[in-house]
């Protein structure tokens, strides 16, 4: 053991921190959903990932499209075409990016303003504790859609507009979440001791508050982007997304806008919204695996 | 015999594999008799408590025979159980804190019982025997309109009483059932259960860690350890004399007020009980044992009449003892 | 509990301890002086939620304020469109829309016309804004209405047979199809829903809430009304009643350990009384708030809802003003939907004084 003794403090913390890491990843594996939700969202990823490869983004384009007007499948275009004859499967395969961006996007901003105002409104407290605890109640209790939507129909849509848009409706949840972790680390003794040793409120929050509560953000991140994807289909479904880009909710927009329901055309209607359901299923049966690692004690209070 | 445990065994399943909680119990309580069961945590006792009215979780496997004036609890159809439930035996449980429902009037959990069992009684008149019972334990019948949370920790327990009697059952078995409270209050609901038990001749179990509560109100004592009864007696006897090491460690742990051999060298016992699912080879507390002799570590001793100090070596059938050292007359204590 | 069973079952991690509820709890429980009964709490409790209501009801005029006159620009240019119009018509509008007031008198005049129900007029119809929204709320509240209690009853009555028989096939599928459910947007589930079972198999209509040949007598137009809701009820519950599901489920596991339900148990109560008369009650206690915190979900999908059903509600005319585009409407219905969940919040808590015995006490 006399290589233990000889590491640095900073050997010894990330020893310690990959040994927790492996335990958590023991205790992840053992949830058959969550590795489920793994393998879709990793193959979801890696054909995001792939589609320039596999497509051309010329297929994208309207004016160079082959095929004939909402066309069923057929061997060339395997799940039909759209009513500007773009193959279906092209434009999915396409979306998939944009819909994967905005969500993560979305949610990361969302992360970091709700974990910042959550630890400095447990850790600080006072005035502005109870102001940003009743901010991040009030827009807890505000119908998202309805306020996405008045704030995109003013600042106009374009692909920052919506990821702004769409953090700004999700941040309170990990605000709270946050909040109550801070205020449990806050009252644990080493926190004490800490303060007693001098530690700054900047120190106290980065060394020892933080560290502690990020699992609990990552799991409630996982479970945060799927209603941001939803999130950004529904608004771009409405009219609402960039009309430069094509995500799976404008695909599913100008579906509808031209008719695909009444001609019957459900290739054009299945795939992206089968897309949306399972990249928001994978993300869902991820977190809620993560959840029960990290926090068996807050499920369902969340 | 009013309530007799043969062989009972329950194993839980666990991840850890199968944990023994108890091992072959072998146990009975006359009608209108007292017995107190003594140890520490995890020793069984409370296994032993709700396996009697077969409340244990799915996970638990039971063995043996429960008999409940010579019915075989662990035999009966679900249907039966429901009807011996509370009117052959009822539980007196931990109640200061949980065993209550938050939500509902205390007036209404006590008829509650009542109205499941006797299918001819009316809401009313039952209402007005939950009453009459929140009397008898020393509580205003107009606390039946309370909530659990708007009553002290001690009348909660008195709740629990009047609760457990509602049915008239023979046997009443009582959980830890003084434990979370403060020791005046503790007094005033033990002196209360010795009162109903003489008063209405019911059989109590009454299951405690705390030797001077079972001694205030039982006539017989067993001592649990590791999932078997290691010394059974009577109950002043048993805890003044032990004829087990685990007995009298667990009696020295409870410091004499006033003596100041007990201040100048506290009682206690070092180590921990053993993990149930490596249990050591032979006696299962040699670990801990001061007395121990090699044979210990061999065979696993049985329950067997002892002698007692003072009486000349002649085993005395009341006093009981699953120790070597003490089925040979030597003293248990250093 | 000094000696309590080793965990019932190391593989799910997602039941709760007992442990768990006990230290939820006993900051509420204990409590010293048994006698302590206060029956005069209510007006404290209520002034104290209604004022947080008030404060949030005002915080939701000035952001709509906000975000309409500030963010949005001048009115003027998008009811004039690309009409030509001369500085002295300008003005004109301007002082008829009270813009040449300053600022603080604007808000005002704003706050004290939403009071008063003087919500303006609409840029798209020419009417009060107050009059169409009174001409469209009953089909708003219909739809949500209906699927709402729906989607509650089925949410609470499913999620409480799978929290009770938790990991148990009827649990594992329930839950299964809940996630795939929710997980689907809604808007798509709608559309499918119409081309399965309005094109492809014609048994119901594809839109609307009625046909224009249908006797004006009542019973055929409620016939005519209900057969056109079908659709719309059975996409927008398909899509809430998971989060009740959920929410009721996890709380039942909150519940399943507690001591006073081995109580009941111990009493010879069967199973299913022990659910319904002892777990239940606990566990609709913080499922209540929970559910009406989720209202602003619910407004969510009532708006998707009917504008896949073109359904002549609220929702509707909120996505038709959008690309009007029409300002007093948006913003009047934002007032609206946002103070509607407000207010519903403020019923989950005066409800909860009612329901939960304990709160009662401080």
């Amino acid at each position: 053991m006399t290589a233990t003794n000889a590491l640095s403090p900073r050997a010894l913390r990330r020893a310690r921190r990959r040994q927790s890491l492996s335990r958590s990843w023991a205790a992840y594996r053992s949830q058959k959903t969550g590795m489920w939700g793994l393998v879709l969202l990793g193959a979801i990823v890696v054909l995001a990932i792939a589609t320039p490869v596999l497509i051309d983004a010329s297929a994208l384009s309207v004016t160079q499209a082959t095929g004939g007007r909402m066309a069923p499948p057929s061997a060339e275009y395997p799940l039909g075409t759209d009513e500007t004859g773009r193959s279906v499967l092209a434009l999915t395969l396409w979306g998939s990016r944009l819909s994967l961006v905005i969500g993560l996007t979305a949610t990361v901003v969302a992360i970091v303003i709700g974990t910042a105002v959550g630890v400095t409104s447990g850790h600080i407290g006072g005035w502005y504790g109870w102001i940003a605890l009743r901010l991040s109640d009030w827009f807890m209790v505000l119908p998202s859609l309805v306020v996405a939507i008045a704030l995109l129909a003013v600042l106009g849509r374009s692909m920052a507009t919506t990821i702004t848009v769409i953090a700004l409706v999700s941040w309170p949840g990990t605000t709270r979440l946050v909040r109550a972790q801070t205020l449990t680390v806050q009252s644990r003794p080493y926190l004490e001791r800490a303060k007693a040793l001098g530690a700054g409120h900047w120190h106290q929050m980065t060394k020892h508050i933080l560290p502690n509560v990020l699992p609990l953000v990552l799991a409630s991140a996982t479970l945060l982007v799927p209603s941001a994807i939803l999130m950004e289909s529904s608004l771009a479904w409405l009219g609402l997304g960039d009309p430069g880009v094509v995500s799976w909710g404008s695909i599913l927009n100008r579906a509808s806008e031209n008719g695909a329901v009444s001609a019957h055309a459900w290739w054009y209607l299945l795939p992206p919204g089968l897309a949306i359901l399972l990249v928001v299923l994978a993300f869902m049966l991820c977190g809620r695996a993560l959840e029960a690692v990290f926090n068996p004690r807050l499920r369902g209070e969340s | 015999m009013l309530l007799e445990f043969k062989d009972l065994r329950v194993t839980y399943r666990g991840s850890r594999g199968r944990l023994p909680a108890v091992r072959g119990v072998d146990l009975a309580v006359d009608a209108g008799e007292t017995l107190g069961i003594a140890g520490e945590s995890g020793c069984g006792k409370s296994t032993l408590a709700m396996a009697v009215l077969r409340l244990l979780p799915k996970s638990a496997e039971v063995s043996g025979e429960i008999l409940l004036d010579g019915e075989d609890l662990l035999q009966m159809g679900w249907g039966r159980l429901r009807a011996v439930r509370w009117t052959g035996a009822s539980i007196v449980f931990q109640g200061a804190m949980h065993s209550l429902n938050a939500v509902q009037r205390i007036g209404r959990q006590i008829a509650e019982p009542i109205l499941v069992h006797e299918a001819k009684t009316t809401p009313a008149a039952a209402a007005r025997r939950a009453e009459a019972l929140l009397e008898r334990v020393g509580l205003p019948a107009s606390r039946a309109r309370s909530y659990p949370h708007e009553l002290s920790g001690g009348q909660r327990q008195r709740v629990m009483i009047a609760m457990a009697l509602a049915c008239d059952p023979d046997l009443v078995i009582a959980d830890e059932a003084t434990t979370a409270l403060d020791v005046m209050v503790q007094a005033q609901v033990l002196q209360l259960i010795a009162e109903l038990v003489t008063e209405r001749g019911v059989g109590l179990m009454m299951i405690s860690h705390d030797l001077s509560v079972l001694s205030a109100v039982c006539d017989r004592a067993a001592v649990m350890y590791a999932g078997r009864i290691v010394e059974q007696g009577p109950a002043g006897e048993v805890f003044a004399n032990a004829r087990h090491p685990y007995s009298a460690a667990l009696s020295a742990a409870f410091p004499v007020i006033g003596d100041p051999a007990a201040r100048m060298s506290p009682g206690g016992l070092a180590g921990d009980p053993p993990d149930p699912v490596r249990l050591p080879e032979g006696c299962s507390f040699r670990p801990r044992c001061a007395v121990a002799v090699e044979r210990c570590g061999a065979e696993s001793p049985e329950l067997l009449a002892v002698p007692v100090r003072g009486s000349a070596g002649v085993a005395d059938a009341a006093r009981v003892s699953a120790c070597f050292v003490a089925q040979e007359g030597m003293p248990v204590v250093l | 509990m000094t000696d309590a069973p080793p965990p019932a079952d190391g593989a799910s991690t997602e039941a709760p301890s007992a442990g768990r509820a006990q230290s939820r709890r006993s900051p509420r429980d204990v409590n010293e002086h048994g006698e302590r009964r206060v029956s005069s709490g209510f007006g404290r409790y209520l002034l104290k939620h209604a004022g947080g209501a008030a404060v949030s009801l005002l915080l939701v005029l000035f952001s709509s304020f906000f975000i309409f006159r500030l963010i949005a620009g001048d009115p003027i240019d998008q009811l004039t469109k690309e009409r030509p119009v001369s500085p002295e018509q300008r003005a004109a509008m301007r002082a008829e829309l009270g813009l040449d007031q300053p600022l603080w008198q604007q808000f005002w005049d704003y706050i004290a016309g939403t009071l008063t129900m003087d919500l303006g007029e609409s840029f798209q119809y020419r009417r009060p804004i107050f009059d169409l929204i009174v001409e469209r709320l009953p089909a708003t509240l219909l739809l949500s209405g209906t699927g709402m209690v729906l989607a509650v009853v089925l949410g609470f009555w499913i999620g409480t047979r799978s929290g009770w028989k938790q990991g148990s096939r009827f649990d594992r599928g329930h839950v299964a199809t809940g996630l795939v459910l929710y997980s689907a947007p809604t808007f798509w589930l709608g559309m499918i829903v119409i081309l399965v079972f309005a094109r492809y198999l014609g048994l119901f209509p594809v839109n609307g809430m009625r046909s224009p040949s249908t006797p004006p007598d009542f019973w055929s137009q409620a016939v005519d009304i209900g057969y056109h809701l079908v659709l719309p009820v059975l996409t927008y519950t398909a899509v809430v009643y998971a989060g009740y599901l959920m929410i009721m489920r996890s709380s039942i596991l909150d519940e399943i350990g507690s001591d006073y339900l081995t109580t009941a148990r111990a009493k010879g109560l069967r199973d299913d009384e022990v659910r319904q008369k002892h777990a239940v009650p606990n566990a609709l206690l913080p499922t209540v708030t929970l559910v009406f915190l989720a209202l602003g979900s619910v407004v969510n999908g009532s708006i998707v809802t009917e504008t896949v059903f073109s359904w002549p509600g609220l929702g509707t005319l909120f996505v038709n003003s959008i690309f009007y585009p029409d300002r007093p409407v948006l913003q009047a219905l934002f007032v609206l939907f946002s103070s509607s969940t407000i207010l519903a919040v403020l019923c989950a808590e005066i409800l909860y004084w009612f329901i939960d015995p304990r709160i009662r006490r401080s």
